[in-house]
């Protein structure tokens, strides 16, 4: 882009991750987002926040390369220091593997994300076979190691899935997706049909496993405690577009505008 | 002192809040406020109460935005103008720079107090057994029972969680601290601990910006005073 750029300004944390760029989406004639551009940064945590119907979810599918948006770039730096990748550019297999590979997609319902007929241990180490792991034995290991990290027993790596609670099968998803060292996570709701006790299990699971490896992540949610407890940053959505933008605790303790106004103000305590 | 560095410029800052869901109602808290505290001073904040001292305190921690003006921070040898960097940027300067002392705890699921004490110096790279090692003294210090460091603070009481929050804070004071009624609900032993700790900060060269309460605190710890009321913004229409 630009000749006089020293090459160590364009690597490490000095440049983003992911630059979205004017990112639109539209359902026939309704919106579903909007005109959407922000940068995200290694390590960095951002939380989408917005009442339902808000263009959450379909924000989040086009960014993580499920849905191909109307409009706009989403660059992904897929490798530290490598050049950017327009992600919709990429031959559908290389997009594909790409998902599977550098990052990871934390779906609402872990059916969406878990092979249901395969065992907890399946689950994990297969991908760990999509990156070209080909040693059963180390496959095993890893697996039961990562079962632990998110507090399932390695003595269950047989079961398959749907033997599990809503909350482990939540918790497995959130392995198989951590075990490949993705560089970026999108989570939808990842706290959703769970009940409170399990929710806030989970979500100390999350806050710790996201600050030990540093890991940039993408997480929707409606719960502005949620938000306030993992996330960095937060962007307000209302109606497809983003109407307020900045600092976690900022945007909730002094929201500018008057929608965030109205969502912080129906919460009693976040 | 004043061979001591600047830490904190405050310039021309002004704050008034806007209610878009309560008719646009536009509340004026101060106006063009201009201050810098250097190393080694604690800055005392008077006024009122509703003047909009911890408002103040909170634009210098980047938790409220300021409707104009600059608020600048040294961090890493350069000023930082907290009112305009980007989320990340207040992130790293609070990280290393830039510590806040609220009268509350905001207790996180599961964590013990001893954790919570540790999880700053970790965050600064200390060893762990050392960081466990400092952790625990500080918590003595602050008189806490030690059959609760182990215990998420939950269940504590609101004394018990405050002394946590004040362990937490001063167990590696930050070059840069910013204090909000530290001793609200301590009792006079524990309030004595929070002044040797604020003045052991001080001769460490944090500079520091405080609201206390207690008039006795204040007055032991000030080394300036700040008026806020003397800044008030008329309701004007602006
Ligand atoms: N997030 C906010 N949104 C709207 N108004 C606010 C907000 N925070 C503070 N205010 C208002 O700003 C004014 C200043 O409040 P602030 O808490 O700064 O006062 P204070 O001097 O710290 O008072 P006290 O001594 O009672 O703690 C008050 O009128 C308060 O209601
Ligand atoms: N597959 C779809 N077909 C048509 N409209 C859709 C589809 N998915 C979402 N929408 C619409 O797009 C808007 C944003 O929806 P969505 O992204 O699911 O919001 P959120 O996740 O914030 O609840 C809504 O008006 C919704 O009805
Ligand atoms: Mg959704
Ligand atoms: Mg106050």
């Amino acid at each position: 882009m630009n000749a006089l750029v020293s090459p160590n300004a364009l690597t490490g944390t000095l440049r983003p991750i992911l630059s979205v760029r004017s990112v639109s989406r539209f359902y026939g004639e309704r919106i579903g987002c909007a005109d959407v551009s922000f940068d995200l940064w290694p390590g960095e945590v951002l939380g989408i926040v917005g009442e339902s119907g808000s263009g959450k979810s379909t924000l989040l599918r086009c960014l993580s390369g499920i849905d191909r948006p109307d409009a706009g770039e989403v660059l992904f730096e897929a490798t530290p220091g490598a050049d950017f990748l327009e992600i919709f550019d990429l031959p559908e297999q290389d997009r594909r593997h790409l998902m599977r590979t550098a990052w990871g997609i934390v779906h609402q319902n872990p059916r969406d994300g878990l092979r249901m007929n395969v065992s907890a241990g399946g689950n994990v180490g297969e991908r760990l076979m999509d990156r070209g792991d080909r040693h059963y034995g180390r496959i095993r290991e890893a697996a039961a190691d990562w079962l632990t990290r998110v507090e399932i027993e390695a003595a269950r790596i047989d079961d398959q899935p749907r033997q599990f609670s809503g909350g482990m099968q939540q918790r497995l998803q959130i392995a198989r997706v951590l075990v490949s060292n993705p560089r970026l996570v999108f989570m939808d709701e990842p706290t959703g049909g769970l009940d409170v006790s399990v929710q806030a299990r989970l979500l100390d699971l999350l806050r710790v496993l996201v600050r030990d490896l540093g890991l940039a992540a993408i997480i929707v949610t409606h719960d502005l405690a949620v938000a306030r407890l993992l996330t960095d940053r937060l962007m307000v959505m209302k109606d497809g577009r983003v109407v307020e933008a900045g600092l976690t605790d900022q945007v909730l303790d002094d929201p500018q505008h008057a929608y965030t106004q109205l969502l912080t103000s129906a919460v009693l305590a976040v | 002192m004043s061979d001591q560095p600047e830490m904190i410029r405050v310039e021309a800052v002004s704050k008034s809040f806007t209610l878009h869901n309560q008719g646009s109602v536009r509340l004026p808290v101060f106006r063009d406020v201009n201050f810098s505290v250097r190393a080694g001073e604690v800055l005392v904040l008077a006024g009122a109460s509703g003047a909009g001292k911890s408002s103040l305190l909170r634009i210098l921690y980047g938790n409220y935005l300021p409707s104009s003006g600059r608020i600048e921070i040294r961090h890493d040898g350069e000023m930082v103008d907290i009112a305009s960097a980007l989320p990340r940027t207040i992130l790293e300067v609070r990280r290393r720079t830039l510590g806040f002392v609220s009268q509350f705890l905001r207790v996180i699921p599961r964590v013990s107090a001893l954790d919570i004490v540790r999880d700053p110096l970790l965050a600064r790279g200390l060893d762990p057994a050392e960081a466990t090692e400092r952790a625990g003294a500080m918590l003595a210090r602050l008189n806490l029972p030690e059959r609760l460091w182990t215990l998420a603070p939950a269940t504590f009481s609101g004394g018990e969680q405050q002394r946590v929050n004040i362990a937490r804070s001063f167990v590696d004071p930050s070059p840069v601290m910013l204090i909000d009624e530290p001793t609200a609900s301590l009792d006079a032993r524990n309030r004595d601990v929070v002044v040797e700790l604020i003045a052991e900060a001080r001769s460490h060269g944090s500079a520091i910006v405080g609201i206390f309460h207690d008039e006795t605190v204040r007055e032991r710890v000030a080394t300036r005073w700040l008026d806020i009321t003397n800044f008030r913004a008329a309701a004007d229409a602006a």
